[in-house]
């Protein structure tokens, strides 16, 4: 069955979200401009999970009645389970740089700023990293600057970390324990040596690496469908590009 | 409460005012900081709340601004804010970066009138690297060695920012958008641009009450239709993306700033409708 890379990617984050030997993925936030982790969470609500989605930058039926602090106070006492991060550095440290290259404030290219991802970051429980660019740009041995650290200080509060770094190309796990990534699955058509070739930071093989697995016909009838349906008012544009569906007018 | 004119307003924010806005999903009173960029105020401070959006790239391109304090500036769908960048690429803006809750936080401090909040997270990231005035301390409840940021008071000299309506006795009301009741409350004066004002008093209407902003923190309230605009306003309109992209293209250079803003801004037909 025909398939398009954004509808395998927000398959491979719901089947992330599901992971049973993951904390439990009871009540999940979702950021701004996010479309694919938005189209992950609901294909997990429509498959029938009990899952709280809280979606920041809903227009109508916005879930915080106290302003957008609500989020950071929910997340403050651990009632957020997993929250998305990306950013326009990343490295084999899970560190991310959300404000730029270059000496500090992002001298270089300023990206637009960290938003909530220092505290996000370390008070979720668990963290997926979602950035579709697989390049040696974006997947940096070190980063420039880091808005929020991937691992932390024996002592310092933190609830938790990245599980995985999703991208355009592949899957990568994260072990806070050893603070590298390892490979986990490769989408279809890549092969470890193009990833290893487009990846500026160092990261574990073990074993054969399996492709990531297809969208099935019953995932993809519920993305084009009642995930759609939920989408269109928050991303009018990528529910048309993606899903070949226009809002009413 | 009698309504003042939009300009009046905007004439009453100094030069080096710490200037308050909420982001692009929150009211920002575009409106008003057209107006204040029509004035020529300068050296304005501003702060994000807790990120910045379309007003603060227009009022940078306008040359009203030396510092901002936000969390991120973006025009969302349209990419990179053009003239915030080109600001701090040229040196002519001092940007102090934080992060979401950090913003909140400091104002939340100086809702309840302490010196300083405690606030998790942040430990590791260069943001606090970069913030000699927050500080780190041993968490005196807590066992040996765990330590937590401190974040000092913050408390804007003026908030601006845009509500549906007002009311006869000056309370203004906007939903659920409770981050501009956090600047309203920590802020030293707060003005208000609403779409109209309607008689009675919201606070005795127990539907209205709880998106009501008490008019005793309010010093002023103006009268701007679509003041939001091209930001969208709750479910009354929404946002304007090809507005938005346009300026988006246009304000890449100064040149092109200046062409939009002499047709957006100054010129007297676009001055004349807010």
């Amino acid at each position: 069955m025909d398939y398009n890379t954004e509808e395998l990617l927000a398959v491979t984050l719901a089947r992330l979200i599901r992971d049973p030997e993951a904390p439990p993925a009871r009540h999940i936030a979702v950021g701004a401009a996010s479309p694919v982790p938005a189209a992950a969470c609901w294909l997990v609500a429509k498959q029938g999970a009990p899952v709280r989605l809280s979606l920041l930058h809903k227009r109508s039926g916005n879930p915080f009645t106290e302003g957008t602090r609500e989020l950071f106070d929910l997340t403050g006492q651990g009632r957020i389970d997993l929250f998305f991060l990306g950013g326009g550095q990343i490295d084999g440290q899970a560190n991310l740089n959300l404000v730029g290259t270059g000496e500090w404030p992002g001298k270089g290219v300023r990206f637009p700023g960290s938003f909530g991802s220092a505290f996000m970051y370390m008070m979720t429980h668990r963290t997926i990293l979602f950035r579709e660019e697989h390049s040696p740009r974006v997947l940096v041995e070190r980063v420039d600057n880091i808005s929020a650290p991937g691992v932390s200080a024996p002592g310092v509060f933190r609830r938790g970390h990245a599980q995985a770094l999703v991208t355009g190309r592949c899957v990568f796990r994260f072990h806070p324990d050893r603070g590298r990534f390892s490979l986990q699955s490769l989408h279809p058509g890549e092969t470890v040596e193009e990833i290893r070739a487009a990846t500026g930071f160092d990261f574990d093989v073990q074993g054969d690496i399996p492709f990531t697995p297809a969208p099935t016909p019953d995932e993809l009838a519920l993305l084009r469908g009642a995930v759609c349906d939920e989408m269109l008012e928050t991303y009018p544009e990528f529910c048309a590009r993606v899903f070949n569906r226009k809002a009413a007018a | 409460m009698q309504p003042i004119a939009l300009d009046a307003m905007a004439a009453s924010v100094p030069d080096g005012a710490m200037l308050a806005l909420p982001p692009d999903n929150s009211l920002p009173s575009v409106a008003l900081a057209k107006a204040i960029a029509r004035r020529g105020v300068r050296g304005l401070r501003l702060v994000g709340v807790p990120v910045s959006g379309f007003a603060t790239d227009i009022l940078i391109g306008a040359g009203c601004v030396v510092e901002v304090q936000t969390s991120a500036v973006s025009l969302g769908e349209a990419g990179f804010a053009p003239r915030f960048t080109a600001a701090l690429r040229a040196g002519t803006i001092v940007v102090r970066d934080a992060t979401c809750p950090a913003m909140h936080t400091m104002l939340q401090a100086s809702e309840k009138g302490v010196p300083f909040m405690p606030l998790r997270g942040l430990i590791g990231s260069d943001i606090l690297a970069n913030r000699p005035d927050w500080k780190v301390v041993q968490n005196p409840f807590g066992p040996e060695g765990d330590i937590i940021v401190l974040l000092p008071a913050l408390s804007p000299d003026v908030a601006i920012f845009h509500a549906a309506m007002a009311d006869s006795q000056g309370n203004v009301w906007l939903g659920r958008r409770r981050e501009c009741a956090t600047i309203a409350h920590a802020s030293q004066r707060v003005l208000v641009t609403v779409e109209r004002v309607v008689e009675g008093n919201f606070l005795e209407d127990e539907r209205l009450a709880p998106g009501t902003i008490n008019a005793t923190y309010i010093e002023a309230v103006a009268i701007a239709e679509r003041g939001a605009h091209p930001v969208a306003l709750l479910d009354e309109y929404g946002f304007d993306a090809a507005y938005v992209s346009e300026y988006a293209r246009m304000a890449k250079t100064d040149a092109g700033f200046q062409e939009w803003a002499a047709r957006e801004i100054f010129h007297p037909v676009a001055a004349a409708a807010e």
